[in-house]
């Protein structure tokens, strides 16, 4: 068995700023050693340890798809000592990353089902990997409908906005784009908060539909409210949790919630799951 | 000192009582011998709970701080002059505090007495100035002013100094021809074995941070080891980071610190952390004629400029 | 099952003879007690220790350990790739452990060393150390490690079990590893099996009954995760705690961990070392939400760890062996037996 903390080398390759305020970089990695490439084989709703040497670590969702191949992308916030320096880094510089971590959205689970994904602010990185991934040409049959919710501030704080237009012009998946507010006159998209949009455009739940959440913890707290509403129960409520993690292979102890580990028995929780655990996230 | 617990339970009672204090914060009975531990006491019923004797050592301005409503507090002389010191920081308003002091003799040296015993002490009662200590193997009785703590041997602040009630008659104050005989000692060091010293003073630090977390003075929302930008201070066992988090803990509290010996108390590893703090206290004194948490109108002398100070870079 | 009979007045010079293969550690006198330390050259371990301050624990895994390094300067090749640090994973023997110190390190086992990831610092160091363990003829005042799933001669985790009779040890080899030490020791005057064994009881049946401190864990498994953590004693528990790491960097089965980078130079090292969950910094977000921001959450953090979280996840007991480390060092005498039985007997008020 390999050493779990070494991280595998790898060169940045493309960075590109995300969002207009600049506080959100995409990263695009590729492994120094091809091998790794595939040591590193993912899902997605995965996250990994970026590893700076000199500075530290720290986990991030994969934002690539298991589909896309030849490099890996993380979309960053700034806020932090170790995302704060990964933003001052240039193209060609030498890092490491540490994974794939924990478990994934359940896509065994969600084939032959409905998945409506509801996403906010910089909460989309591994829902684009999710989308990329529903949408292959290899696994879109794989799954019913697609219902996309995703909101911003504003348009220019939404991520991957090449990708969320291209989608909302496909027929095999439902895109409700949304933002907090605009005085963008040509803006042809939703206006209102996500749990909102939820209401009024995600469908109702049957047995076979679940939705996967991810976003700030004020957006997940009225969004439950609709989705209740619109029939969803606790098991059909799939999220992506946060916490303060160092190892990210369960052992160093801080992540817990109850006897549950979010790096490594999590990061992904149903709703039932997590209401039977202490609310320390 | 042991009677005063009677007087304390029925001004704790009285308080309670009359709701002029939400709650009583002060000493219960440990789990174990030589032990005590702070206890906040929110009923009439409780007080019984409150004991009061030469095992408490820690400081109990520490847990004045943050709480609501008005409490009342149990203060020896080191306690009161930590709370003086709250009030100079306005870390604590004077009247959301009720003192009930409590005239002192002196806090007994826990590790000397167990270093008496080849194995642990399994029973501890004291009267007076007596202390009959038990081991599974034998039997001593002590007399207390010989194993009390060195903080305590050098106090000259037994009596509270500030007080809403006093649990017990004043007692007389020590007269020491050198309060500072400990620093006295480490001065005249040469440098090398000043260093020397101080090496194997930290030699097993753990930096569980007991020392830190049991000082009144130790309050800030984030301690400088604790930052993380900039982070001042490695957090492994590299001894000069070790040595950094004492000095710095050490001259923060210059001229604040009341020799209360609580550090002392809390250290598991049984290092004399009053070493690093003893000097800055001389210090304060000689330079400023400055003893910490005596008077409620004035600030430490680091704190503020005045025309007598003696350093020559400031006039 | 082996047993040897060594001589008192042959124990230096075996303990010095094994040094030719092995690195030791064990329990030295030191002005503020006793530690379990590697033991330089000359060293004894000091067999008539009563107790240590700190646990066997980092034997296996220091307070501070490097993990690997790499350099930042961009002119040396492989530079920012992180390489293992060399560290010595020669045979070492631990003389004189504590049995319950062994059980402990039985327990941390389960976090470092799983089916999905191993820890190989930690499993390296493991498999590189001979557990040589010291029964407790006399038990102290602060081991309740009888109720704790361990006890003073039990055997669990060891290579060796030593029994001191007064002018020998008896010593009770349960591994291969104990049995190569003995030989590196060269002690080998055997001893009937049936006789030993019966010498050894007497010993253990006595040091048990002195052991009167206990805590109840029969009913912790039957009570939800919810119910204790909503328990309406955890802010009394937790006033008089000072959020200092004691409690937690003297348990022997404490494993948590920080991970920090240091540099020096252009040299920079990433090292792995103990955390403590009563600081608040241990689970601080970067965004400065904390989801355990008060002092009840963490002291009740470290007890449903230990007393609920590990005995539902690994269905191996408590994280607790008894020792009373925490109990002794607590410098507000917070006592895990007292809040542990209070957890055992709590029932929920409709």
């Amino acid at each position: 068995m390999e050493n779990p903390y070494i991280p595998y080398p790898v060169r940045i390759d493309e960075i590109e700023i995300a969002t207009e305020d600049k506080s959100l970089k995409t990263f695009k990695f590729v492994f120094l050693n091809k091998e790794d490439e595939e040591k590193f084989s993912y899902q997605a709703g995965q996250f990994a340890e970026l590893s700076i040497p000199g500075v530290g670590e720290i986990p991030i969702g994969i934002a690539s798809s298991p589909v896309e191949k030849g490099f890996v992308k993380f979309t960053v916030f700034r806020a932090g000592v170790v995302t704060t320096h990964l933003h001052n880094m240039k193209v060609g510089d030498i890092m490491g990353i540490r994974g794939p971590l924990g478990n994934w959205y359940p896509w065994d689970k969600l084939e032959n089902k409905n998945v409506v994904i509801i996403g906010g602010g910089f909460a989309f990185t591994t829902l684009r990997s999710s989308i990329i991934y529903m949408l292959d040409p290899a696994n879109r049959k794989k799954f019913k409908n697609i219902d996309v919710v995703y909101g911003a501030r504003s348009p220019g704080m939404l991520l991957y906005r090449d990708e969320l237009f291209e989608w909302e012009s496909r027929d095999d998946i439902n895109m409700h784009i949304t933002v907090d507010g605009t005085d963008d006159p040509d803006w042809k998209y939703n206006k209102g908060f996500v749990p909102t949009i939820v209401e009024q455009k995600a469908p109702q739940a049957d047995a076979d539909t679940y939705a996967i959440i991810c976003g700030p913890p004020i957006m997940i707290k009225f969004t439950m409210p609709a989705l209740v509403k619109l029939g969803y129960k606790e098991n059909q409520i799939i999220m992506s949790l946060e916490n303060r993690m160092k190892c990210g292979i369960g052992m160093c102890g801080r992540c817990n919630i109850g006897k549950e580990l979010v790096c490594k028995d999590g990061p992904v929780f149903t709703l039932e799951e997590l209401n039977k655990t202490p609310k320390e996230y | 000192m042991n009677t005063c617990i009677n007087k304390i339970r029925e001004i704790a009672s009285k308080l309670l009582e009359n709701g002029e204090v939400e709650k009583v914060i002060g000493f219960a009975n440990g789990t174990i011998p030589m032990a005590t531990s702070p206890v906040v006491i929110n009923s009439k019923q409780d007080v019984d709970k409150l004991v009061f004797n030469s095992t408490c050592g820690l400081n109990l301005a520490n847990y004045v701080r943050n709480q609501k409503g008005k409490v009342a507090v149990i203060a020896k002389g080191c306690d009161s002059r930590n709370i003086v010191t709250h009030i100079v920081e306005n870390q604590v308003k004077r009247d959301q505090i009720h003192i009930i002091g409590v005239p002192c003799t002196g806090m007994i040296n826990k590790k000397k007495i167990e270093a008496l015993f080849g194995d642990d002490i399994i029973e501890f009662t004291e009267d007076g100035d007596t202390l009959n200590v038990k081991s599974s193997t034998r039997e001593e009785t002590l007399n207390k002013k010989e194993y009390l703590r060195d903080n305590c041997t050098l106090c000259m602040h037994r009596n509270p100094v500030v007080y809403d009630d006093l649990a017990g008659d004043l007692v007389q104050e020590q007269t020491l021809e050198n309060p500072y005989p400990d620093v006295d000692r480490i001065e005249a060091m040469d440098a090398d074995a000043k260093w020397q010293h101080f090496q194997e003073l930290t030699q097993n630090c753990i930096r569980c941070y007991a020392c830190r977390n049991a000082c009144p003075l130790c309050y800030c929302p984030t301690c400088f080891v604790d930052e993380s930008g900039p982070q001042w201070v490695g957090k492994g066992q590299n001894k000069t980071d070790v040595d950094t988090f004492h000095f710095l803990r050490a001259f923060h509290c210059a001229g604040r610190c009341t020799d209360c010996g609580a550090c002392v108390e809390a250290c598991p590893m049984d290092i004399n952390v009053r070493d690093f703090t003893r000097k800055l206290n001389k210090d304060s004194f000689e330079m400023f004629g400055w003893e910490a948490g005596l008077d409620i109108t004035k600030r430490p002398p680091l704190d503020v400029y005045s025309p007598g100070d003696p350093n020559a870079f400031i006039k | 099952m082996k047993f040897i009979t060594i001589d008192k007045k042959d124990w230096a010079k075996g303990i010095e003879k094994s040094r030719e293969t092995y690195r030791l550690f064990g329990p030295v006198k030191e002005k503020n007690g006793f530690l379990i330390k590697s033991l330089d050259n000359d060293m004894l371990p000091d067999m008539e220790y009563h107790d240590s301050v700190l646990s066997a624990k980092s034997v296996l895994f220091p307070q501070s350990e490097k993990m690997m390094t790499t350099s930042l300067d961009e002119s040396r090749d492989g530079h920012h790739i992180m390489n293992r640090a060399d560290a010595d994973y020669s045979p070492r023997a631990v003389i004189g452990l504590r049995p319950f110190d062994a059980k402990a390190i039985q327990l941390v086992k389960l976090n470092f060393d799983t089916k999905e990831y191993r820890d190989p610092y930690w499993c390296d160091a493991y498999e590189a150390t001979t557990f040589v363990g010291l029964g407790i003829n006399k038990p102290g005042f602060y081991d309740f490690s009888t109720s704790a799933g361990s006890g003073p001669f039990n055997e669990e985790g060891l290579d060796v079990l030593l029994a001191d009779m007064d002018d020998t040890y008896l010593a009770k080899v349960l591994t291969d590893k104990g049995q190569a030490y003995m030989d590196a020791c060269g002690f080998k005057t055997q001893a009937d099996a049936k006789e030993s064994q019966a010498l050894i009881d007497v010993l253990k049946k006595e040091a048990q009954k002195n052991i009167v401190s206990r805590i109840h864990t029969d009913k912790l498994k039957e009570k939800t995760t919810l119910e204790l953590h909503e328990a309406p004693f955890w802010d009394d528990i937790a006033f008089s705690c000072i959020n200092c790491g004691t409690c937690t960097y003297v348990c022997p089965t404490c494993w948590c961990f920080d991970i920090q980078d240091e540099t020096k130079q252009k040299t920079t090292s990433r090292f792995k070392n103990w955390d403590t969950c009563m600081s608040p910094l241990f689970t601080l977000h970067t965004t400065g939400h904390n989801p355990r921001d008060t002092k009840t959450q963490r002291v009740r953090q470290r007890f449903m760890h230990k007393l609920k979280y590990f005995v539902d996840k690994y269905d191996q007991g408590t994280m607790c062996v008894g020792c009373g480390r925490c109990v002794k060092s607590c410098p507000v005498n917070i006592d895990i037996r007292e809040v542990c039985n209070l957890m055992n007997a709590y029932e929920k008020q409709e």
